[in-house]
């Protein structure tokens, strides 16, 4: 689903954030990222997400080859994508509904279709009575609920998901991941960045470990 | 594998693209909500927006509304087309007698609707009140001027008709030559086409003005969006989506300064309608002053929503590619 075939990115001011990575995930995978901050945790996720190119080396998700999606192609491309960050990325003017029904209303969903699916998403992450509430009342981790709503409405194949559970506390983090691995057990590929390495060492899945851009770990599952 | 497999395909098909006719709708749709929640946007802040508004109206009002001024003289002078008089200037030897008798002839005239006859002498004593060179005519030996018959044109005729007449009366014998005061006419006409060319050019920096108002109000409306558009960008927005709602933004700025536009000719106009009306009166002329007119006042709306959308558009294109997500 997710192949990375020696794949190298060198910032521009010579800083190289990945060295030579390579590495394949499976469909119905979950794989943690983990290393420290730094060691290219987030270049690899932007690099799938298309926010960044490499400087050498493919990247091939779901059979397409990155390099030949064109500037012009990246929306649809980053529709198939879901992403969850750390801080959230709400949109903080508009309600829960409308935050996770932003990524239907882009794909030209009927708006019947996206009431429909924002509330099943609202519902599989808890939140099914907050649908008219503003992101601001909300607590850090339903805060965080509404970001993994929102990722995975459009029912996309593939869910990233940068620090997910950052800013909450063990037994959040928990939940957090227990809803990750639901999405896992219908079918969605899953990849976390996280270096939490006791909440994910706990949960018996690969773990790819980057040291200062390189793999020192976790290549094959 | 089995119950996954079947899980899996179930929701691969939910996956699949939209219809192209759902696709249209929510374009359609969008379309609206944009429009919709610009035009909120818009109202949300009445103070700045009248303030943009009141200056896109004021920079439209101005070279529409000497437009309009233009427009109004221009029906004036087109009702003295036909120049009020010609001067005849007699030959030397024509006697008073014969001059008198040639006054009544034309008189007569059907294209003639007066004549008035002036002697040597009278133009003589004429020039001298008016002219203050009375030591320097008195020391001439002998009158220097001619005399003269002033003929006004019947007011039915126009222009080339009486050039017509001017070239019929030049033939005659005893004129020694037929002059038509048109120069101040020409001299009118070359003057307002100036004016009209001056307000082309200030009308042509006026909409300068306006597009680079609009823009930089736009690109104040993306910065304040900032975080919201990157979003946007994240979850596969495409530029042509997050270009709309700024685009629409740019149409009521640009929509609502044409009213204002408008409004503001109009009242200008009926401020300056009686006492021109007042004056049109003195010189018993049925003259009166023509506003915009509907089409007009609609015209002026469309040119403001275009060039609200043309300054959107600037500002889109310059500010929203460099927001990507980092």
């Amino acid at each position: 689903m997710i192949t990375f075939d020696r794949v190298s990115k060198r910032y521009a001011e010579g800083h190289d954030a990945l060295r030579e990575i390579s590495v394949h995930i499976n469909r119905d995978e979950l794989v943690f990222l983990t290393g420290h901050s730094g060691a290219g945790k987030s270049t690899l996720l932007r690099l799938i997400m298309l926010m960044d190119r490499p400087s050498r080396g493919q990247v091939t998700i779901d059979g397409q080859n990155l390099a030949a999606v064109r500037s012009r192609g990246i929306p649809q491309h980053r529709r198939n994508i879901g992403v969850v960050f750390q801080n959230h990325q709400l949109l903080f003017d508009r309600s829960v509904f409308d935050n996770v029904a932003l990524p239907l209303v882009i794909a030209g969903y009927d708006h019947r279709e996206v009431g429909r699916r924002v509330r099943a998403a609202l519902d599989k992450v808890g939140l099914l009575n907050r649908e008219r509430a503003m992101p601001i009342t909300l607590s850090g981790g339903e805060q965080q609920r509404v970001g993994i709503a929102r990722a995975v409405v459009g029912k996309p194949k593939i869910l990233l998901a940068d620090e997910p559970t950052g800013n909450l506390d063990p037994a959040l983090s928990a939940e957090i991941m227990d809803l990750f691995e639901e999405f896992n057990q219908v079918g969605v590929t899953v990849l976390i960045a996280s270096h939490d390495l006791v909440l994910i060492s706990r949960l018996h899945h690969r773990i790819i470990t980057l040291r200062q851009g390189s793999m020192v770990s976790g290549s094959a599952s | 594998m089995g119950r996954r497999e079947a899980v899996r395909r179930k929701e691969g098909a939910s996956v699949s693209r939209t219809g192209l006719r759902d696709q249209y709708n929510a374009w359609v749709q969008h379309h609206r909500l944009s429009a919709a929640d610009s035009l909120l946007r818009v109202l949300d802040h009445p103070g700045s927006s009248l303030l943009t508004w009141l200056v896109i109206g004021i920079a439209l009002a101005l070279p529409v509304g000497l437009n309009v001024a233009l427009d109004n003289v221009n029906q004036v002078t087109a009702a003295w087309d036909s120049p009020a008089q010609i001067s005849l200037f007699l030959q030397d030897e024509v006697s008073v007698d014969r001059a008198k008798q040639l006054e009544v002839e034309l008189g007569a005239r059907k294209d003639v609707s007066e004549t008035r006859f002036i002697s040597r002498e009278q133009a003589l004593d004429e020039f001298r009140t008016l002219s203050g060179f009375a030591d320097v005519l008195a020391s001439l030996d002998e009158n220097p001027l001619p005399d003269l018959i002033l003929v006004t044109p019947a007011a039915t005729l126009d222009g080339p008709a009486v050039s017509a007449l001017r070239v019929e009366l030049q033939g005659n014998s005893d004129v020694a030559e037929a002059v038509l005061d048109m120069e101040w006419l020409q001299r009118l006409n070359s003057l307002m086409e100036l004016s009209r060319r001056l307000v082309w050019a200030v009308g042509a920096m006026l909409v300068i003005g306006v597009l680079l108002i609009l823009g930089n109000t736009i690109r104040l409306a993306i910065e304040s969006r900032r975080d919201e558009i990157v979003i946007v960008k994240l979850v596969g927005g495409s530029n042509s989506f997050v270009r709309r709602p700024f685009l629409y933004t740019g149409l009521w700025y640009g929509v609502g300064g044409g009213v204002l536009a408008a409004l503001v000719v109009s009242a200008a106009l009926w401020f300056l309608e009686e006492p021109i009306g007042e004056l049109a009166l003195l010189y018993e002329s049925a003259f009166h002053l023509s506003g915009l007119g509907v089409m007009g006042a609609l015209n002026l709306v469309i040119l403001g929503g275009l060039l609200g959308l043309a300054g959107a558009w600037l500002a889109v294109s310059r500010h929203l590619v460099h927001i990507e997500p980092r």
